[in-house]
């Protein structure tokens, strides 16, 4: 019932913006819808909270401790992202880069966009899953080009040519795992895609013909996770899309593409007995995360600076994910959360010091403290929690995953150190003289909507101080089902 | 119900047609060429699923090339046209296309993709299973001629050839994915025809042209 409220208000709110998607009040609509959403998914977290993990609907449809939180996190932040919109994008139209035409499929896509990622969260049948990332992707194709000047058309091509052939071959590795399953399993249909009754014959599944699915899965997802060297579309897509999308492909997209990657680990690593699947996220996390850092340095565009930075985060995830093993996954799953709470955040104050300064160049950025001390302190503290200073949270889940590295992978940790390292002077010589530094820009007509930035950022503050018990208990049930080295 | 041994020749056939189509396709300069021979890829395709149907008695197969017939041959090449036509790009050619060098490289990927899909084929217990070669011959060599394109059509037919070669592994290795699971990707696929569509027009209002030399603004300098 709560499943099925969570699925419909993103998708009644894509067909019922895409009509009225124009008019003035539009913006609060779409709020109205993610609160729905929001309201939904709280329902949902609660049932799973007193019954437990749950299948549904013909057991098309699970929720199970893995992805129940990132349910949660992406209905809150889809809310919030619709709060901040509702501001951002007044301004836009104001300023006339935006007509209410280009309004109305802002919003529609935004719902549809909702829509696609938890039916890929939710999807339970890995062609589902497949589908859902697929029609993510479509969506915010037409978002990333809202603008149509010429890089942003430009970026808009690259994002849908790179991921459509990544989830191409992604669409290979699924044929591969029904024709495994199909062969142990016999022709059942649908149900032999299901990941739970997969999960149930892991052991039994064909290693060679896993082995070489995951390369495909691997390689495909892993385009829309941003691992290097298929990272290209990602600081395209976030710098010249608006705002508001920047943060939910950071926050969102990203984390439901590695979540794909990791169900997809779980099964092969099950099958294959053997240490590959952890060491390819391990080999492709590392590599993601030192190319990241060391782009940072040529970054003069603010949204590319904290797209890069992105990058860098998902591969140290994808790297904990790969060492495996109950804490490392502990420490990948709380840097999912944190990331995305922070990274969303982080664009938020982005969104409103670049309208500010009328640029997204930074070198033109100057002074935001003493433009607008909320928008200001909102981006200082947003970096400083996206750098992993004490007490955030991202703190906590670095720490773990490199004292994890250190015991398990004693040579990865000063590869990890030199690429946390590297962006943090990167990132931080950056921000610091756009905060402090002397005022160039002009007031700002609407009051920006900073309550988003602030409320994710005490919760990354709290994480890292305080994990509440049920969501400290669900990262150590999902961290023994995606199992690994440690097991 | 066909006899077995008349299907499978017939299935190979057909898989032979395919690999031949998309290595002329590599060679094709004109845009509105190569909508044609995606259009017959469509239909060898469909053929040989209805083929696959009909020797192996799976209904659902029945359906999918039915679907098959609808969307590749009749309304995305329709579609591709008639975009084609208002954008008014029918004597576009692809300049800057090195064929005999693309048709040598293409030759190495059909032979990696036979070596990549032995094992696999090995396993397989359908009619089908020697086809699957091929079918990922024709993924790669689309994939390579999306590479080697600077047309944004001739890019998206490189997508389009690239799903019909997916749709080939599909049925040749397990007989089709389940039916659901066939309309969703069917679905992506027209969806993203479509989105393209609308994007083709916004790049030329942009650029005055469609030839994708002109994005150079975004590389990491």
């Amino acid at each position: 019932m709560e499943l099925a409220a969570l699925l419909a208000s993103p998708l009644a709110g894509a067909l019922i913006l895409g009509l009225l998607g124009a008019r003035s009040f539009a913006p609060e609509l779409n709020a109205a819808f993610s609160l729905a959403t929001f309201l939904a998914a709280c329902a949902v977290t609660l049932t799973v909270v007193a019954q437990g993990p749950m299948l549904l609907w013909n057991d098309q449809f699970f929720l199970d401790p893995f992805n129940v939180f990132l349910v949660a996190l992406t209905a809150f932040v889809g809310f919030t992202t619709a709060l901040f919109s509702r501001s951002y994008m007044h301004v836009e139209c104001d300023q006339g880069r935006l007509n209410p035409g280009r309004m109305r499929l802002f919003h529609s896509m935004y719902q549809l966009l909702s829509f696609t990622m938890l039916l890929a969260l939710l999807a339970n049948n890995m062609g589902v899953l497949w589908v859902a990332l697929e029609a993510a992707t479509l969506s915010t194709v037409l978002l990333v080009s809202l603008y149509r000047t010429a890089a942003s058309l430009e970026s808009a091509w690259k994002y849908f040519i790179l991921c459509g052939v990544g989830i191409a071959l992604a669409l290979f590795g699924t044929i591969l795992l029904y024709f495994a399953a199909e062969r142990l399993l016999g022709a059942e249909g649908m149900s032999s895609l299901l990941w739970t009754r997969l999960n149930e014959v892991k052991e039994q599944l064909e290693p060679q013909v896993l082995a070489l699915a995951f390369v495909f899965l691997l390689v495909g997802y892993g385009t829309k996770v941003g691992l290097a060297p298929l990272h290209n579309w990602l600081p395209d897509a976030h710098a010249e899309g608006p705002t508001p999308i920047s943060a939910v492909l950071s926050g969102l997209l990203l984390n439901v593409a590695l979540y794909a990657v990791i169900r997809c680990k779980v099964l092969v690593e099950g099958s294959l007995h053997s240490q590959l699947p952890g060491q390819m996220l391990m080999g492709f996390g590392l590599l993601s995360a030192l190319l990241a850092a060391f782009f940072l340095w040529r970054q003069r565009d603010i949204k590319r600076l904290f797209a890069y930075s992105s990058i860098e985060h998902m591969g140290i995830a994808t790297f904990a994910f790969g060492m495996g093993g109950p804490i490392a996954n502990f420490a990948a799953l709380l840097h999912m959360t944190v990331h995305s709470l922070t990274k969303s955040a982080i664009f938020f104050a982005v969104g409103h010091a670049a309208q500010k300064a009328g640029t997204q160049v930074m070198d033109d950025i100057r002074g935001l403290v003493a433009l607008s001390p909320t928008v200001g302190w909102g981006l200082m503290l947003g970096t400083i929690a996206i750098l992993g200073v004490p007490p955030f949270g991202v703190f906590a889940s670095e720490f773990l995953i490199l004292t994890t590295a250190m015991r398990e992978q004693p040579w990865a940790p000063p590869i990890l150190l030199c690429a946390l390292g590297v962006a943090f002077a990167a990132i931080f010589s950056r921000v610091q003289p756009m905060v402090f530094g002397e005022a160039t820009g002009k007031r700002l007509a609407h009051t920006p909507a900073l309550v988003p930035v602030f409320v994710h950022l005490a919760m990354v503050l709290s994480l890292g101080l305080y994990i509440p018990p049920y969501l400290a208990d669900w990262y150590r049930q999902a961290a023994v089902l995606i199992g690994g080295a440690g097991q | 119900m066909l006899s077995a041994a008349f299907a499978s020749q017939l299935i190979n056939l057909c898989a032979a047609v395919l690999l031949l189509l998309s290595f002329s396709m590599l060679a094709q300069r004109r845009t509105v060429a190569l909508v044609n021979l995606f259009t017959l890829q469509g239909l060898a395709l469909a053929a040989s699923t209805l083929v696959v149907a009909a020797s192996t008695g799976q209904n659902h197969l029945y359906y999918s090339a039915a679907l098959t017939f609808a969307l590749k041959v009749l309304l995305l090449p329709w579609i591709l046209h008639r975009l084609i036509r208002r954008l008014d790009v029918q004597w576009e050619t692809e300049g800057r296309l090195n064929v005999s060098v693309t048709m040598i490289v293409g030759l190495l990927v059909v032979i990696f993709a036979f070596g990549l899909a032995e094992p696999i084929s090995a396993l397989a217990t359908t009619v089908t299973r020697s086809t699957l070669g091929i079918a990922l011959g024709v993924v790669l060599l689309a994939f390579l001629m999306m590479i080697t394109r600077s047309k944004a059509v001739s890019q998206v037919v490189g997508f389009l050839a690239m799903e019909n070669g997916l749709f080939f592994a599909a049925t040749s290795a397990t007989y089709g994915m389940p039916m659901l699971i066939e309309l969703g990707i069917a679905l992506d696929v027209l969806v993203a025809v479509l989105v393209l569509g609308v994007f083709f027009f916004q790049i030329r209002e942009q650029f005055d042209s469609l030839d994708l030399q002109h994005f150079e603004s975004l590389k990491e300098k």
